[in-house]
């Protein structure tokens, strides 16, 4: 199959039962998205496909011939980083940094998502335009696990960055 | 300018931001082979055969290990015993005593051979009477899960002044008496564990994994387990995706990956997977406490006494026996001026995990269990929370205080520290929050806690390995490790500000043997005050080597140093560090030991303010508002510190009203995966309000106190406190799930209607 990987074209031979994390990880050695659970349960693997935000884990490498997949990787580099991966260090938004490319590509994911009004669980019903308050970064970064519970500086990266592109 | 003090920014960020971190896991070596260890599904039961034939003929497969094959190899050794019955745990056994316990190990060329390798091993259980719980280890005729202790009642550790406590309580005005459980949580690191060996018939063995100090997970493998020379071994600890005291301990796999790499000559790697993590990770707390406070007509304490029921699982741990006693039970009381206290521990055997340090190991649960005390006592005499507080704090012209329990708290005001909490939290708005949460149907409940904790106390020295290159560049190794708490700067500012250089031209290297065979690692909040006096002590006999090959460069009898130049004095003849590096190379290079005559314990101390709102209808709890002053001494980084502060509320937060570790028939586990056991997520963290007021500590030059556990020691009570008071003062144990409140919120709404 062929995939399309920051911007790259892979030819991988893969078994249909691995996992896109397992490919990425063990075949393609880009070691940056994290397994934390592989049952979906933590976001650590978050990747984006197509734009949207993916748990790894929970879909089949073979399922996304011709996707185009962006990593941690691919979002920045140290010399140039993201402007969330920025936006991280300067709110201290991450302690050991297992779950931080999980957290960063769900935060590009999710900022796409608001963008586009896409309604929250707590999203005033039947608006359009949805007000990126604390209350929806926090119920939309809810996914995505952090045991060092960097939560609150999360939110305050998050803000600062969705503040500027607005 | 000076670094210390100010919120530098993290050195080790922008690796671990772009995916370029280095956890066990990511290693990749040629010619690796995969291990899995096959796990017992029953809580007790002997193997009465074990067959691996069938597993060893499968495609891929390289060695398959059981007990038998690994009997000449030393068990984890538990290094407090407080028992004089061993409980001794072997690599993989023939007698499994909980879920979880290592029957045999696979070794293959993927993990996906392995793991159906390890499927197709079949073993014959005889099933054995399995305990899942203290009352039922404890229970009259309960089977021995250790029949040569005759009782899982393990050991009975006890401090203070019985007789005293007994006197006092029985002349007190009042006496407050609870039965508070606190509840088994898992630590639950994101990165579960991993380990890599690699074997070399000239250079001995390499282990790759995950630890909280490379030295002395060296010495237990090479002395108590392989039986080899230390420096046979070496262990490298890269980037580590959090610990919380659980990654402390060699685990089993650790030996096992070594073991088969020397057999088989390759590579070989173990990953656990999230099961494996919730099956075998040391779990914490797990235990119940008769408490006991004695006051005085005035509110005043008179006396505390505490026994303790300390659920330890199948074998005593690593540390697991002193986490209640000689770790934690020994500060039961707090910073409270108490005349009379005692504190028994029962140390119980259970067909469970292993209990044993995590993050707090022991100071939370007694903090928990005093504060919990002192919140039910202020509200049977009829006492504001704070006022109670107040009248029983410390004061400063009263330190240094010895608790009667060995410990002296040397310094601090506590009282202006509650002050300045009780004022930082809005106090007197209180009222008016609760009257708005009453409008809307919602009860609404405020929670206190003012804790102490014994941070850096396991130690009594550290180390740091000093270099300077050529170019003037210094590295530093030291013997603590980073779990994700910001090591690397905040020693990056200690030697910045010492030796005068900017930060950008100082490396903290750590987690090799090689590089640092000695260090005690990182527990206890003790990594600041030790790893960075060890700094301080490698950078001073830097500067004094340096200033004796001044000396002879510039012809000088005396030489002075500043912001990395050496000068004779009363001239203008000088020489930079990187001068003098590359002219003597290695010359400059040392390891400074750092040690104090007494070794001390610093003292941390805060007041955390929770307040919660509790939807009545639905059981669910907000914490609404929270607030923390805390006094750490002298701060490195506030930023680095206000971190540790946030994810050690999250943990308390956590066991208070989500984690539950639940044991059920059989001692089956129930919460083996993230869908039966909650950890916060971003919408369960409140704001929190933080701030400090510190009394420097005399014990160390930095005049730091340790910070890396004292938010989960002030959450847990302070929050449930909070919900207490909300519930009218109806004592409730953790975890205060939705569906305990609910009931509660019933019966309280029944029995006013009534």
């Amino acid at each position: 199959m062929r995939i399309r990987i920051n911007g790259d074209t892979h030819e991988v031979d893969v078994d249909v039962r691995t996992s896109l994390l397992d490919l990425l990880r063990e075949h393609l050695g880009l070691t940056g998205s994290k397994k934390g659970c592989d049952h979906g349960q933590c976001g650590a693997c978050t990747v984006l496909i197509n734009g949207r935000r993916i748990n790894s884990c929970l879909t089949l490498a073979v399922m996304h011939d011709d996707d185009e997949i962006v990593t941690i990787e691919g979002l920045g580099s140290p010399a140039a980083l993201h402007p969330l991966q920025a936006a991280f260090v300067r709110h201290d938004g991450f302690q050991c940094g297992y779950c931080t490319p999980g957290q960063i590509c769900s935060a590009v994911g999710m900022l796409d998502e608001v963008a586009k009004g896409w309604p929250s669980l707590v999203s005033e019903p039947g608006t359009d335009a949805v007000a990126l308050t604390d209350e929806e970064i926090r119920e939309r970064m809810s996914g995505n696990l952090c045991r060092c519970s960097a939560y609150p500086n999360i939110v305050d990266a998050i803000r600062d960055v969705a503040g500027a592109g607005a | 300018m000076k670094f210390g003090g100010h919120s530098v920014k993290r050195i080790e960020d922008e690796r671990l931001l772009t995916g370029q971190g280095r956890y066990t896991d990511d290693i990749q070596l040629p010619g690796m082979a995969y291990g899995v260890t096959l796990r017992s599904p029953y809580g007790h039961a002997r193997v009465a055969a074990i067959d691996t034939a069938a597993a060893r003929a499968m495609p891929g497969v390289l060695a398959v290990y059981t007990a038998a094959d690994v009997a000449s190899y030393g068990g984890i050794p538990c290094i407090v015993p407080l028992s004089k019955v061993p409980t001794p745990r072997p690599l993989l056994v023939d007698t499994v005593r909980f879920v979880g316990d290592g029957i045999a190990f696979v070794v293959a060329e993927t993990r996906e051979a392995a793991r159906a390798a390890a499927d197709a091993i079949e073993v014959d259980f005889d099933e054995l009477p399995a305990i899942a719980s203290i009352d039922e280890a404890i229970a009259d005729g309960a089977p021995p899960i250790w029949p040569e202790a005759g009782s899982n009642d393990l050991f009975l550790w006890s401090k203070g002044d019985a007789a005293a406590v007994d006197a006092a309580i029985a002349g007190a005005a009042h006496v407050t008496r609870l039965r508070i459980v606190q509840n088994r949580v898992a630590p639950t690191s994101m990165e579960v564990r991993a380990a890599v060996a690699e074997w070399d018939a000239d250079a001995g063995f390499t282990l790759h994994a995950g630890s909280q100090g490379v030295a002395g997970m060296r010495a237990q493998l090479a002395n108590a387990i392989l039986k080899i020379a230390p420096e046979q071994v070496r262990v490298v600890t890269g980037d580590v995706g959090g610990g919380f005291g659980m990654k402390s301990f060699v685990y089993a796999e650790y030996a096992l990956v070594m073991i088969a790499a020397r057999d088989l000559g390759r590579p070989v790697k173990w990953t656990g997977d999230r099961s494996d993590a919730f099956q075998t990770d040391t779990h914490g707390r797990a235990m119940v406490t008769d408490g006991t406070l004695a006051l005085d007509a005035d509110g005043k304490f008179l006396a505390l006494k505490a026994e303790t029921w300390s659920d330890l699982g199948a074998y005593q741990s690593t540390f697991g026996p002193a986490i209640q006693t000689m770790a934690g039970g020994t500060i039961i009381g707090g910073v409270y001026r108490i005349p009379a206290i005692h504190n028994a521990v029962h140390g119980v055997i259970t067909n469970t995990a292993p209990v044993d340090a995590y993050r707090g190991a022991g100071r939370p649960e007694s903090a928990y269990t005093m504060e919990r005390l002192v919140e039910a006592a202020a509200r049977e005499v009829g006492l504001p929370v704070d006022e109670i507080r107040r009248r029983n704090l410390l004061r400063p012209d009263e330190l240094p205080h010895a608790n009667g329990l060995g410990l002296t708290f040397d310094v601090g005001n506590y009282p202006a520290v509650l002050d300045k909490a009780v004022q930082q939290s809005d106090w007197a708005g209180f009222a008016a929050r609760k009257a708005e949460a009453a409008r809307r149907g919602r009860r609404y409940g405020r929670g206190l806690c003012y804790y102490v904790e014994i941070a850096g106390g396991g130690g009594t020295e550290e180390f740091a390995d000093i270099r300077v290159a050529a170019d003037g560049r210094v590295e530093a190794a030291v013997g603590t490790q980073s779990n994700g708490q910001g090591h690397e700067t905040a020693y990056s500012q200690v030697l910045a500000d010492k030796l005068g250089i900017d930060i950008e031209r100082i490396s903290i290297v750590q987690g090799d043997t090689v590089r640092l065979d000695q260090g005690h690692g990182t527990g206890g909040s003790r990594s600041l005050v030790w790893g960075g006096g060890a700094c301080l002590v490698a950078a001073d006999e830097l500067i004094e080597r340096g200033k004796a090959l001044a000396a002879t460069d510039l012809d000088a009898t005396d030489i002075d140093y500043e912001e990395g130049v050496f000068r004779a004095r009363g001239t203008n003849r000088s020489t930079s560090l990187a001068e003098l590096a590359a002219k003597h190379p290695q010359a400059l290079d040392g390891r400074g030991r750092y040690t104090i005559p007494k070794p001390s314990p610093s003292w941390p101390n805060g007041c955390h303010v929770a307040e919660v709102e509790l939807d009545p209808a639905t059981g669910m709890v907000k914490v609404a508002r929270y607030s923390i002053v805390d006094d750490f001494g002298v701060l490195m980084n506030p930023m680095l510190v206000e971190g540790q502060v946030h994810g050690g509320v999250a943990q308390g937060l956590g066991q208070v009203l989500l984690e539950n570790i639940v044991y059920g028939e059989g001692a089956q586990l129930l919460t083996g995966s993230f869908m039966d056991y909650g950890i916060p997520r971003a919408d369960d963290m409140p704001h929190i309000e933080f701030d400090t007021l510190g009394t420097p500590s005399p014990n160390n030059p930095l005049g730091a106190k340790g910070c890396g556990e004292a938010g989960t020691i002030g959450a847990m009570p302070s929050i449930m406190n909070a919900i207490i008071d909300a519930l009218d003062g109806t004592q409730i144990e953790m975890p205060a799930t939705p569906e305990k409140l609910w009931r509660v919120c019933r019966e309280l709404a029944v029995s006013r209607a009534a």
